[in-house]
């Protein structure tokens, strides 16, 4: 229907062609191997049908680190494009699909999932709980996130990216000047995963409210919990939003409709709106989980309690407020009339002031702590100062009347990466390292660890702060060259380099992954930290039932009270009581498969054989409807046995941190 | 996530598990209030760019319209009784009631149905122009939703023949309850909105 199969596969341009036949390969590798070692069983057993939250956030992070690869690779072509001027290395529309996949992959298929990642495999421990309150509903959220991703992602090698910016702006990104079928990846492919956040948000909003053990009330939550809590809030209240502008984008692209496309009364400036009612909101739904891991490592590693815990829950609640009335902030520029941009400038900066209560609190709870420098605290440290700089020029452009020099430049491209990596890859950098042996039983090694954090924080510094100056200079933004005479050339070259650095810590970081999954020591204690929160008070890795009795909370910071009274820590035979679990499901994977079939062929607007497609979705639900699995219990002889081996080991074991 | 069973409060709120569904499904509609919510934001910003096509007065037909909102508005009224009689353990009443809620939703559809197929033969569709394009979706979701909520509400059905109430059967009862009341909802809002609104533009 209109799409011709020659023009199925990208052809003709060597760095495609390459990624082309490294995808073949890597998949036939990745087939073979798993045969060979016979372990497609235990990968459908154990993986790809559990409902096992811990499981599915190691999937989400595992996820996120490719995704990131491709991002990040995806960044380093645009940094080398531009090293110098007048380069022939990308053309226009390469480059501009570049940094459309860039974009998006970061956000919402890197950003997204990692942070996404933690908490499932965090907040059902902090909170005491023994899953998250829709385990199987958890799964499908994963599935329709990685179905979304991957089929995003094979745009660039069949049928062709979009190119439209991550923002895809009409009418740029409408049908009369996007003809190709690469914007309607973005259409499809974000909407498939936007579904899966939506589910997850609702998924931990209950799992907040409805299973946190005993005696821990609202206030007694750790900052974690509280910043997953408020983000799932702000998952439901925008999520619908960019469910609908991508429907929208849809029909407008696919059946002629007129939303967006000026002909016909359509109105391109609604897609904006649309687009930054969600796009706003998100950033915040990115950073307030990141916030909570900096929370939880900065108190940890400061061995003091967290300073001003209830100045901390309300600035994230105000920020989240705050987040829904800003986005107008995106486009000044566009002809709203100074009573608008006024009001949303003021709305706008009013956000540092919750930031920057923040910013105080993580700086009062250093203070006169014992501070252990660990590669978590490392980050959690560089955080500050990167994100203050973020901030403060995020300050610069909320200014309506200035942002007129500012608009578009990569003066604007500097400052949401300052915000960005320090606070959310920063962030899941931290998270890794500190919650690492909780979910695998070894740590990252700490050595290598410093290498990573010292690579990356230089080389991100030295790609992002020339960018200031670039575009205070005028170099604007999505341009894939510029001219010998322009004077860029020293500055755009210095942010070359460093984004090499920036690449060689990444790669350390991988090795890190490396070494520790081979050499790493295996008897190291299930608190490693010496932490204060209830997931180090279970073994490590967790046993899949969680706790094996609920632990009960009087205070803040619970572990670490537990410890220090020694009570509630010990297990008595007769507290062991069965444990009900839910049991594993295909499903899921069905469902993520089936929808990733789908909107593949809707992608290619073949829409008989997307509807043939769309029936399996429903056939899934009907099945589900009609699973009355109610899950299995676990026996206490079992429980017993796998107390017993981890408790036993408990004293003999070295402490790392030292 | 123990099946401890709280026998003093009505079935669908019995067990932990089922509180928790209901507590997410409020979460779910409170999404679907933001979606729609954004469909009426939409429409209200295109309702009048006509582009040289039909208007809302061209189109409209006004007695169709209460037909269907009787229809479905008396749907909502019987589902409450449906709920009603779930709560006496009444099994026959209960599905007696979701079948005649069903009909009355179907025969919304229908009207629905006609509505949209007259409006084309006015050669009203949604490329028409920006106003019918938010028209059709915007009615369109809403109609999606009805008829989601009908095969949805079939299944219950043929559960609660098959199993009985049981916490789980009536918990999905009510559930389903709280959609079709959702949805009633939406529809006071667009025949509000758009309809009478239309009207006396
Ligand atoms: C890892 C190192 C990274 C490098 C080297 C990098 C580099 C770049 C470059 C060169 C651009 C395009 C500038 C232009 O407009 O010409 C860009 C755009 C962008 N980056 Fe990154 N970036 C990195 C990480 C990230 C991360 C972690 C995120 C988000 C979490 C992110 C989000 C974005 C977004 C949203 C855009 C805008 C895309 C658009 O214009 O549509 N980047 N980045
Ligand atoms: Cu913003």
């Amino acid at each position: 229907m209109g799409i011709k199969w020659d023009e199925f596969f990208i052809t003709g341009d060597p760095l495609i062609l390459g990624s082309q036949i490294a995808i073949l390969l890597t998949m036939i590798g990745a087939v073979a191997a798993i045969t060979y070692l016979k372990k497609w069983k235990y990968l459908w057993t154990e993986w790809l049908t559990t409902v096992d939250h811990k499981k599915i956030g190691i999937m989400y992070i595992i996820s996120a680190v490719l995704m990131f690869f491709r991002g990040g690779m995806d960044g380093l072509l645009m940094k080398a494009q531009t090293a110098r001027p007048e380069m022939e290395f990308l053309n226009s529309q390469h480059y501009n699909e570049i940094f459309t996949t860039h974009g998006v992959i970061m956000i919402l298929f890197m950003a997204m999932p990692f942070l996404i990642g933690l908490m499932n495999v965090v907040i059902p421990l902090q909170i005491g709980a023994r899953d998250v309150a829709f385990p199987q509903l958890n799964a499908l959220s994963f599935w329709l996130f990685f179905s979304g991703a991957m089929l995003f992602n094979i745009s660039f090698v069949i049928g062709g990216s979009p190119d439209a910016g991550w923002t895809s702006y009409f009418p740029l990104a409408g049908k009369e000047f996007s003809p190709g079928i690469g914007n309607n990846f973005y259409a499809v492919a974000l909407q498939i995963a936007g579904i899966g956040t939506l589910m997850t948000g609702i998924n931990f909003i209950v799992t907040i409210l409805k299973m946190r053990t005993k005696g821990m009330t609202l206030m007694k939550m750790p900052m974690f919990t509280w910043t997953t809590f408020v983000t799932s809030i702000l998952i439901v209240a925008a999520f619908p939003i960019f469910t609908v502008a991508l429907a929208l984008m849809t029909f407008d692209r696919l059946y002629g409709t007129h939303f967006f496309t000026v002909s016909g009364g359509g109105m391109d400036m609604l897609w904006a709106n649309l687009f930054w009612l969600w796009g706003h909101p998100e950033v915040y739904i990115v950073a307030l989980p990141a916030f909570g891991i900096f929370s939880e490592v900065i108190a940890t590693f400061s061995r003091k309690s967290l300073f001003g815990y209830k100045s901390m829950v309300f600035s994230i609640l105000g920020i989240a407020l705050l987040s829904m009335v800003v986005w107008v902030h995106h486009f000044y520029t566009m002809g709203s009339g100074p009573a608008v941009n006024s009001f949303f400038s003021i709305t706008t900066m009013a956000i540092a002031i919750p930031t920057g209560v923040k910013m105080f609190n993580w700086l009062f709870t250093m203070r006169k702590g014992r501070i252990k420098i660990t590669s978590a605290m490392l980050w959690a440290l560089a955080f500050v100062p990167c994100f203050v700089i973020g901030g403060v020029t995020g300050v610069m452009l909320a200014m309506g009347a200035a942002d007129y020099q500012y608009h578009n430049t990569l003066f604007l491209v500097a400052h949401f990466h300052y915000v960005l990596i320090p606070g959310v890859v920063f962030a899941v950098f931290a998270g890794l390292y500190y919650w690492w042996p909780k979910m695998f039983g070894f740590m990252l090694n700490e050595k290598i660890g410093k290498w990573h954090f010292w690579l990356f924080v230089i080389g991100f510094n030295v790609t992002f702060m020339p960018m200031f100056f670039l575009g205070l200079n005028g170099a604007v933004r999505r341009a894939y060259t510029y001219s010998a005479e322009s004077g860029f050339a020293p500055l755009f070259m210095l942010s070359a380099i460093g984004s090499i650095i920036l690449a060689a810590g990444f790669a350390v970081f991988c090795y890190n992954i490396y070494w520790s999954i081979r050499y790493a020591d295996r008897n190291i204690s299930s608190d490693p930290w010496d932490a204060r929160t209830l997931e180090w008070s279970t073994a490590s890795p967790v046993q899949f039932y969680n706790f094996a009795k609920l632990p009960e909370v009087k205070s803040l910071d619970p572990f670490w009270h537990m410890k220090k009274k020694n009570e509630g820590l010990t297990l008595f035979d007769s507290e062991i009581e069965e444990i009900h679990m839910p049991s594993n499901s295909w499903l899921p994977i069905y469902m993520g498969v089936i929808f990733g079939i789908a909107g593949f062929l809707l992608v290619f607007e073949w829409h008989i054989a997307a509807a043939v497609a769309a029936i399996g979705i429903f056939a899934g639900l009907i099945i589900r409807s009609f699973d009355y699995n109610e899950g299995f219990h676990v026996k206490k002889d079992e429980i017993h046995r796998i107390e017993n081996a981890w408790r036993k080991t408990e004293g003999e074991v070295h402490d790392h941190v030292s | 996530m123990s099946a401890k069973v709280d026998t003093s409060l009505p079935l669908e709120y019995q067990t932990e598990q089922d509180r928790m569904n209901i507590l997410g499904f409020w979460v779910f509609l409170g999404a679907e209030i933001v979606l729609f919510a954004t469909l009426f934001g939409v429409y209200g910003v295109l309702y009048e760019r006509y582009a040289g096509g039909p208007t809302h007065k061209d189109i409209f037909v006004i007695k169709d319209v209460m037909i269907q909102t009787v229809l479905l508005l008396t749907s909502s009224f019987t589902m409450g009784i449906a709920i009603f009689e779930m709560r006496r353990h009444n099994l026959k009443g209960l599905i007696t009631w979701l079948v005649i809620t069903l009909a009355l939703g179907a025969g919304f559809l229908f009207m629905e149905i006609n509505e949209f197929i007259h409006y084309a033969h006015e050669g009203a569709t949604m490329q028409t122009s920006a106003f019918l394009s938010s028209l059709f979706v915007l009615l369109g979701t809403h109609g999606a939703h009805v008829t989601l909520g009908i095969g949805w509400a079939t299944m219950v059905i043929i559960q609660l023949l098959k199993r009985g109430l049981t916490p789980t059967t009536a918990r999905k009862t009510f559930i389903i309850g709280l959609y079709w009341h959702f949805l009633d909802v939406v529809w006071i809002f667009i025949f509000t909105f758009v309809y009478l609104k239309g009207l006396v533009a």
